[in-house]
């Protein structure tokens, strides 16, 4: 079972398309990412997610049953990427808030909090004012009341940004932890090279539709261009062969191009055969970035910003 | 609910427990009554015994001019000038004396300008002594049966009956009126804005600090507006009940500045003993006082209480749920909240100047429907209110003004709470009039 279903999910601004059909599903304790450009409608898909936008048409079913805001939002922490906090709250206090707002008793709410704050090496902030807090610390605040509730699904969107590497690799362990606890994560980003270390599986969108769906493996196979590295000492200039084209060549390493059809044993026979010493072999997958680049720009023009939203 | 509850704690509790809170609720109080307190005692403290030398050879005064409470009269033959440096504050020459001696009108010499209140009382005092002079000497009426007769013809003043409803008759005072209701109808008018611009600047806090879309992803738009705006109104209500204990209570400690024999006086007069009050000095201050005093306690004061509490609950709530839309739509700069402020402080301001119109015309058109729609009735009500009720306003107009401003209060709460649940999670745009319309009146 699913912990949350997105069927068919229409969601118009005046005269746009803001969502535009989109489906998908997430099984539960993995690590999903959205990814799109901006404007492509991450966000108001994460609105209808978290209740705050109700969909115009399609449905959402959460944890098997039919999404109802009221209810489910207490199962759902949500980092927007517009975030904030309550400048003059103190910061224990603004934990507590926040964690009585999502339905927490008191003393859950304090008991999850002190546990948090120790563990992230908080524990001396509590009297302390968000206006003294650096964007760092507040962003870790952030982190911590977004998942206090121990909500079942997860939605985090650019979790990192302005985060330095040390507090972002503190926050990358917890979102692994949290899912190896059973926590479903919606990870909603651009930035490609954290989603290819943490997600599973991903969809990508762009103007307001689905383009991609699937495993960050499959997806990578799919868009696989049988590009090879060849490890070897030779000039690979004088290679002339229906198999494969030369691409490049830089220092001991040339980069190959497959035929459509030709194997890889039908190569390295063909190099043996020229007596290339061969020192290694290997196949050349696309970054997430560059797929992401091609998809995108493949699209032309992003749309343009509707003023009356 | 619960969550609304937690907002409105909150809000409270975060401006409540806030150092410019406890400064301006009680300093303001304070400084107020102290400021009062001070021009009373500077006012007593400066009245002194003026000692006023007076020269009368051809006994035009002497018997006829009565002593004051601060002023003393002496009757030297031969005064002249050289007295000031002798204790005297003033001299007084009547015609014929010293060198008055042909003048026809009376003269006083002194060293540095009398204060009104001294001269004042001369002028009175000497027109009186020659007024007695005349009527008993050219009258031939004894100089006590015409003491009599001026004290008891001082006594003589009207009662103001209002006949409410028919059979009832209230005493009326339409002095009193006026200045109730015109406090009134202009406290309401600054709390109108204090609040509601309180609740705006709140709204843009929370959007600029970009904490909106964290909160309502567990609660709905609807119940944070809500919830601040009754937060922020709870504060108003606590502001207003301290102001009102501490004025009360100050009011008291100054009762204590006021001389005994002024309070005195003015409750003899009140008890209308008949020259009672003329035995004292009688000055115009303690009449006005007693007149007061009097007339006060002709206004239905549980009544105007109640409808001003009314009124000022409810005409913050229509005013702050569109303080609230407004504030949503702004972005970081201030200027664009001008101009998006304009649709709500006109229709305000246009209420106050037809509320200074009604203290004076309570019963004109213009008042009583202004009284009744919505978007002035807090302000122009409360000035009508204390003419009367039934007389000047009909119950009919009360209940419709009051089910109005209800239906009022709901309709913009209604009409905000749409804007603001679009206007909060909208940034970096700047939101005209037209498109808040939109958002509005979007049906979804």
């Amino acid at each position: 079972m699913n912990i949350l279903e997105v069927n068919h999910l229409v969601k118009h601004f005046a005269s746009q398309k803001a969502v535009d059909d989109i489906s998908f599903s997430i099984a539960p304790g993995s690590i999903f990412g959205l990814l799109g450009p901006n404007g492509a409608g991450k966000t108001t898909l994460i609105r209808m997610i978290t209740g705050i936008f109700f969909p115009d048409a399609g449905s959402i079913s959460f944890d098997g049953r039919k999404f109802q805001p009221e209810e489910d939002i207490a199962q759902i922490g949500y980092m927007p990427e517009e975030r904030g906090l309550y400048k003059k709250m103190k910061i224990g206090e603004q934990a507590l808030y926040l964690a009585q707002l999502r339905g927490m008793s008191r003393a859950d709410a304090m008991a999850a909090i002190k546990d948090w704050f120790v563990r992230l090496e908080m524990e001396s902030w509590w009297n302390k004012k968000v206006e003294d807090l650096s964007k760092g610390m507040s962003q870790k605040l952030q982190f911590v009341t977004t998942v206090l509730h121990r909500p079942k699904l997860i939605i985090l969107d650019e979790p990192f940004s302005g985060l330095d590497p040390v507090n972002a690799n503190l926050i990358k362990d917890e979102i692994f932890r949290l899912a190896q606890e059973g926590a479903t994560i919606i990870f909603s980003t651009h930035r490609m090279e954290q989603v290819e270390e943490i997600c599973k599986q991903i969809v990508l969108v762009n103007k307001g539709k689905k383009v991609l769906d699937g495993t960050v493996e499959q997806v990578k196979q799919d868009f696989k261009e049988h590009l090879f590295s060849v490890g070897a000492a030779a000039d690979a200039a004088q290679w002339q062969t229906p198999l494969f084209n030369v691409i490049g060549q830089k220092e001991q390493k040339a980069i190959i191009k497959l035929q459509d059809g030709v194997s890889n044993n039908e190569v390295l026979q063909y190099l043996i055969q020229q007596g290339v010493s061969i020192q290694s072999f290997n196949e050349i997958l696309p970054s997430l970035n560059d797929i992401f680049i091609k998809i995108v720009e493949g699209t032309p023009t992003a749309r343009k910003f509707d003023a009356s939203l | 609910m619960n969550k609304t509850w937690l907002i409105i704690k909150r809000e409270y509790l975060t401006r409540v427990s806030k150092k410019t809170f406890v400064l301006s609720t009680f300093l303001t109080p304070i400084l107020l009554a102290g400021i009062i307190a001070a021009v009373i005692f500077m006012t007593v403290k400066n009245v002194q015994q003026e000692k006023i030398a007076v020269a009368d050879k051809n006994g035009l005064l002497k018997e006829f001019l009565e002593p004051g409470e601060q002023l003393k009269f002496e009757f030297l033959p031969g005064a002249d000038t050289s007295l000031l440096s002798k204790g005297y504050s003033a001299v007084l020459l009547a015609p014929g004396n010293g060198m008055n001696s042909t003048a026809e009108r009376f003269e006083i010499y002194t060293k540095k300008n009398l204060s009104v209140i001294t001269e004042g009382s001369i002028r009175r005092r000497l027109n009186d002594a020659i007024e007695t002079r005349m009527v008993t000497q050219q009258g031939g009426m004894s100089k006590a049966a015409y003491d009599s007769i001026r004290s008891q013809a001082k006594e003589v003043g009207f009662d103001n009956k209002v006949l409410d409803g028919g059979s009832e008759v209230k005493a009326g005072n339409s002095g009193v009126a006026y200045g109730v209701g015109y406090g009134a109808g202009f406290l309401i008018y600054i709390t109108l804005f204090l609040y509601g611009a309180m609740v705006m600047r709140g709204v843009m806090e929370e959007k600029t600090n970009r904490i909106a879309e964290v909160i309502v992803s567990s609660v709905k738009p609807r119940q944070l507006m809500l919830g601040k705006i009754i937060g922020i109104g709870a504060v108003g209500v606590t502001q207003f009940v301290l102001w009102v204990l501490l004025i009360v209570g100050l009011t008291s400690l100054i009762g204590l500045f006021v001389p005994a024999e002024v309070m005195e006086q003015a409750n003899a007069m009140n008890k209308g003993v008949p020259g009672a009050g003329m035995a004292l000095q009688a000055n115009q201050a303690t009449m006005a006082f007693a007149e007061a005093k009097n007339t006060l306690s002709s206004v239905n004061w549980w009544l105007i209480t109640g409808c001003f509490l009314f009124y000022f609950v409810f005409g913050y709530l229509f005013y702050a749920a569109l303080f609230a839309a407004v504030g949503s739509a702004v972005n970081e700069d201030p200027q664009d909240a001008q101009s998006l402020m304009m649709p709500i402080t006109m229709p305000i301001i246009l209420s106050i100047v037809i509320m200074m119109n009604a203290v004076t015309r309570p019963e004109s058109a213009l008042a009583t429907w202004a009284s009744i729609i919505p978007f002035s009735s807090p302000i122009v009500m409360m000035a009508r209110l204390p003419f009367g009720v039934p007389g000047t306003v009909p119950y009919w107009q009360l209940g419709l003004s009051m089910l109005s401003l209800v239906l009022g209060f709901l309709a913009t709460t209604w009409l905000s709470a749409k804007i603001y649940r679009t206007g909060i999670l909208m940034y970096g745009k700047k939101v005209t009039l037209k498109e808040m319309w939109k958002w509005a009146f979007r049906k979804d």
